[in-house]
């Protein structure tokens, strides 16, 4: 609990008021669809995301069960982090895996990040929300990450294939979210549209909100595959002939499938001291995902197909 | 003996500030060219720079971040959307976000000229203020004045012009004034009261982030200390309590709590509350959090709470105090931005969506569209694409609303295709709208109330009528006003004083001394004086009231007869003289300005009822004038 909450104040930071606006949210989705889910990828974003949702519906449990899509490549501390999180706060957790990607062999390493990512993430979520007819999807997405998500509406329509068409938006006035649509089509929405990276560090410090280690530099094992430092998180990463992993401090700024997440080399073991790194250096966070080197306005055409 | 501040404790006070900064949503208005991408570059770069000086202060090592060359990093924080320009893609609304040391900025940045409005008018929704470029080549353009009035549409209050290029006209100070002026009163005609202009280049970054030497005559902030500091909290915020109901909260039987974000005043714990629209009313019995309990909890804020008494709320209702509560109705008029290619079409169903709540209903009329560019206005019998027009809209069923001015959250409402399910267009309400209301444009009647004005006058015994002081400030109008209405009440009279002390504070607290609001002042003292006639009393004002057609206006709401103008006609070098409070003294040195006889003028009646010259009179002489001119006119008995 924030004691400074709890006083009334004069006039209410961009924190309360960020923190405010993401539980405006969502209650609106709450009232407004018959079955929303919250995407939980188990980062930085879904872990402030949820605690927004914790004090959305405070007393209650969040009315919506977390869904992850699981590409089986995530680092085993997400897993048991994720596992341990829906446990602790009693929440209902589905797992969603897309299994004829499994069955067909498909790894970051036989086809590609695309192509990976295309069938294990983008496509194995359409399973999913297809599957459990999921009408609203919270996702972590925020306008600052990616200069195509800078125009993005919290409520984000999608037609009955999932397909996101940048021409056919809803015009979003005020706080008025428009919830309208058919049965099949869907919206995803995202309630932390207007915070920054730093915003979600700063309010991670002052909720005392827990993450993943992997946030927080440690010696690990790595090896350098083009230029991004990979950390050997088990056994199925292949080695190149003669290659050794060696122990280097780092830590992630972004989490994902460890095969395609890079490490940066860092020293800070404490939120306040990566915020400090964060400010100090200008890369944009997304650099470290192998993804987006691949394919020019990459993220413009796997919204299109259907990702978050 | 101190000693350095150990790094841990200093980087916790830099939280501590960045945690504590405050929220400002702007806007960015600008044609192609005339900059906008470079400037919104330039405070993006600007700013960054300087939130890791401040970084590097706080730390030992500065030798970790390179520095790259200027012009490739403020490419690099604009071309996102010229690259979507080449792909053809729809760019409507594009947020941005920076920081400075006490604030957090969200620009809303609306880029192309196709669907101008209805993007500027999305990005302007959630504004607090508006940077308005004008490229100091090319001057106030038409464009200029469209971006003005969806700004004042939209209700935003604070506008910079930025007046942009200023290195190529050689940094001229008599063009910047020419613009400067122009911009001016264009806005604040428009209906901005705050207009601040700075002359920038934002290519070179003269006045964008730091004041410049290079306009040494510009004695003004630059445009990011003025972001930094401005005060936008409205002037007349709305203290009343707003709290519309989102969703309500069952864990079980015992607990039964209405969530919402109040958007208007604030609550306590024990307060009476009242249910719209069912008017249902009982107490606040906790404010809860997920942080614990309130005690009390202000606008802004998301909270859930509990009433005393089970009594029937569902969402969309709004709890307000019941002696302070917004209009109740199925009808008001309101400004409409049509959003859609299929045109607005009255009569037909659409859905309204005011804050939580959706209600069927229809235009059921265009009162006239309003041409953009130049405020015009215009028959219609339908709205197209982009177009805007004051419509009456009448709904199916009683929701709770404000003006849009008094309160945007209860004012405003988006219109959602039935079918369809597209947002078709966007509203701002302006007024309540009575049943009785002719349903023609240009031609609204009074519902006859079943008592006559005659009626009313009877039963008072008297003959209704507004006597209205003018003359210059400090000739006496308050003083023999005040006299004036003593001896009509001694007299049995029923009468209203109206003076500056309970308009000006009050119905008029929104209004400037520009001529615009001294217009609009006197246009709402007439309404209120003929409302009072109406109702049968006498009417005293008391107000400068400088300008004759203003007066002449006043003349006409009311019948022949009913008013009776008197000129207080004390010169101006007795009046300057008294000076009671100070004012002439501070307008000739010129910290007052537009006062009137010394800096705006005053139009003194041609033909008035009565002339009463207070430095020839006494007090109590004027009074007796006025008294003998009502019994020989025969509006007094005497
Ligand atoms: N000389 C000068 N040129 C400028 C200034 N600001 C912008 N420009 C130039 O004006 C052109 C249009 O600028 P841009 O920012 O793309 O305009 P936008 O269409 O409003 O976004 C570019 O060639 C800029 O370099 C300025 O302050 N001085």
């Amino acid at each position: 609990m924030s004691p400074a909450a709890v006083a009334t104040r004069s006039r209410l930071t961009q924190l309360d008021e960020l923190e405010a606006e993401s539980i405006y949210i969502m209650r609106e989705v709450a009232a407004e669809f018959e079955n929303p889910v919250m995407l939980y990828s188990i980062g930085k974003d879904s872990s402030v995301m949820l605690r927004l949702a914790l004090k959305a519906f405070a007393p209650s449990k969040p009315p919506f069960p977390l869904l992850h899509v699981d590409t089986t490549w995530k680092f085993r501390e997400m897993i048991e982090f994720r596992d341990r999180t829906a446990k602790e706060l009693g929440l209902e957790l589905r797992v969603h895996s897309n299994q004829d990607g499994l069955v067909q062999g498909v790894t970051p390493f036989t086809h590609g990040s695309s192509k990976y990512t295309d069938i294990m993430k983008t496509e194995a979520l359409r399973q999913a929300l297809s599957k459990y007819r999921f009408d609203a999807a919270f996702g972590g997405a925020r306008r600052d990450e990616e200069k195509s998500r800078a125009k993005e509406r919290v409520f984000s329509f999608r037609d009955a294939q999932h397909r996101w068409d940048p021409k056919n938006q809803r015009p979003e006035l005020w706080r008025l979210y428009n919830s309208r649509i058919h049965r099949g089509e869907s919206i995803r929405v995202f309630p932390l549209s207007n915070w920054t990276e730093l915003d979600v560090w700063l309010y991670i410090h002052r909720e005392r909100i827990p993450v993943v280690p992997l946030y927080f530099a440690k010696p690990r094992p790595v090896v350098e595959r083009d230029g991004l430092l990979i950390m050997v998180d088990d056994e199925r990463l292949p080695l190149k002939p003669g290659e050794k992993p060696r122990n280097e401090t780092v830590r992630f700024r972004t989490l994902g499938c460890y095969p395609l997440t890079g490490a940066v080399q860092s020293t800070a073991t404490t939120v306040p001291e990566i915020i400090e790194e964060m400010l100090a250096c200008r890369t944009s966070e997304r650099q470290g995902r192998a993804i987006d080197f691949d394919q020019a306005a990459s993220m413009e055409k796997k919204k299109r197909e259907g990702y978050f | 003996m101190h000693g350095p501040v150990p790094a841990a404790q200093r980087i916790a006070e830099f939280l501590a500030r960045h945690e504590d900064k405050e929220l400002l949503r702007f806007i960015t208005c600008g044609s192609v060219d005339d900059g906008k991408s470079t400037l919104i570059g330039r405070l993006l770069f600007d700013s960054q720079k300087i939130l890791e000086d401040q970084l590097a202060a706080v730390r030992n090592d500065s030798a970790r971040w390179g520095t790259t060359g200027d012009a490739t990093d403020l490419a690099l924080l604009v071309d996102g959307l010229q690259a979507e320009r080449e792909q053809g893609i729809t760019i409507d609304v594009a947020y941005r976000f920076f920081d400075t040391e006490r604030r957090k900025f969200i620009i809303a940045d609306t880029p192309g000229h196709e669907q101008y409005t209805r993007n500027m008018a999305t990005g302007a929704s959630t504004a607090d203020l508006a940077i308005i470029l004008v490229d100091a080549e090319r001057g106030v353009q038409v464009q200029t004045r469209r971006h003005g009035h969806i700004v004042a549409l939209m209700g935003i209050r604070h506008a910079i012009v930025a007046v942009n290029k200023m290195d190529l006209v050689g940094y001229d100070r008599a063009r910047f004034d020419s613009i400067r002026a122009t911009c001016e009163e264009l806005l604040r005609a428009l209906g901005v009261p705050d207009v601040r202009c700075v002359p920038v280049s934002a290519l070179r970054g003269d006045n964008v982030v730091h004041r410049s030497a290079t306009m040494a005559w510009y004695t003004g902030a630059a445009l990011l200390e003025i972001l930094d500091t401005i005060d936008v909290r409205p002037t007349h915020e709305l203290e009343d309590l707003r709290l519309p109901v989102q969703y309500v909260n069952r864990p079980d039987a015992s607990f039964r709590g209405y969530s919402g974000t109040i958007v208007a005043g604030r609550t306590r714990r024990g307060d009476a509350v009242m249910a719209l629209p069912s008017r249902r009313t009982s107490r606040v019995r906790s404010i809860g959090t997920y942080d614990g309990e309130l005690e009390e909890a202000q606008a802004g804020q998301a909270v859930t709470v509990t009433l005393e008494d089970e009594i029937d709320i569902s969402r969309g209702d709004v709890l307000v105090h019941s002696d302070r509560s917004p209009s109740v109705g199925d009808r008001f008029d309101a400004h409409l931005i049509w959003m859609a290619d299929a045109p607005l079409l009255p009569g037909k169903q659409y859905e309204f969506k005011l804050g939580p709540r959706y209600v069927n209903g229809t235009v059921e009329l265009i009162h006239h569209r309003i041409d953009v560019n130049d405020r015009s206005e215009h028959a219609a019998r339908e709205l197209k694409l982009n177009e805007i027009a004051l419509c009456r809209v009448v709904l199916n069923e009683q929701v709770a609303f404000d003006a849009y001015d008094t309160c945007r959250s209860t004012g405003g409402f988006v219109v959602v295709d039935r079918l369809q399910h597209g947002t078709v267009g966007a509203g701002m309400i302006r007024r309540a709208a009575s049943h009785a209301m002719a349903e023609r444009a240009g031609n609204l009647f009074w519902q006859p109330t079943r008592v006559s004005r005659e009626q009313r006058a009877n039963q008072k015994g008297q003959q209704p009528c507004i006597l209205w002081l003018t003359g210059l400030s400090g000739a006496g109008k308050s003083t023999v006003a005040n006299a004036l209405e003593q001896m009509l009440h001694l007299r049995g009279q029923h009468s209203y004083l109206l003076d500056g002390d309970n308009v000006r504070h009050g119905l008029n607290k929104d209004l400037d001394f520009t001529d615009a609001g001294r217009v609009e002042n006197i246009r709402r003292i007439g309404e209120v004086a003929k409302l009072f006639v109406d109702a049968g009393l006498i009417v005293v004002t008391a107000f400068i009231s400088p300008f004759r057609s203003d007066r002449e206006l006043v003349r006409k709401l009311v019948n022949e007869g009913e008013f009776v103008e008197i000129h207080v006609s004390t010169p101006i070098e007795v009046c300057e003289q008294r000076d009671p409070k100070g004012l002439y003294a501070k307008a000739r040195t010129g910290s007052i300005k537009n006062f009137t006889g010394v800096s705006s003028p005053y139009e003194a009646p041609e033909n008035p009822e009565l002339n009463l010259d207070t430095s020839q009179l006494s007090v109590q002489e004027s009074v007796a004038r006025i008294i003998s001119y009502l019994e020989a006119t025969g509006r007094l008995k005497n």
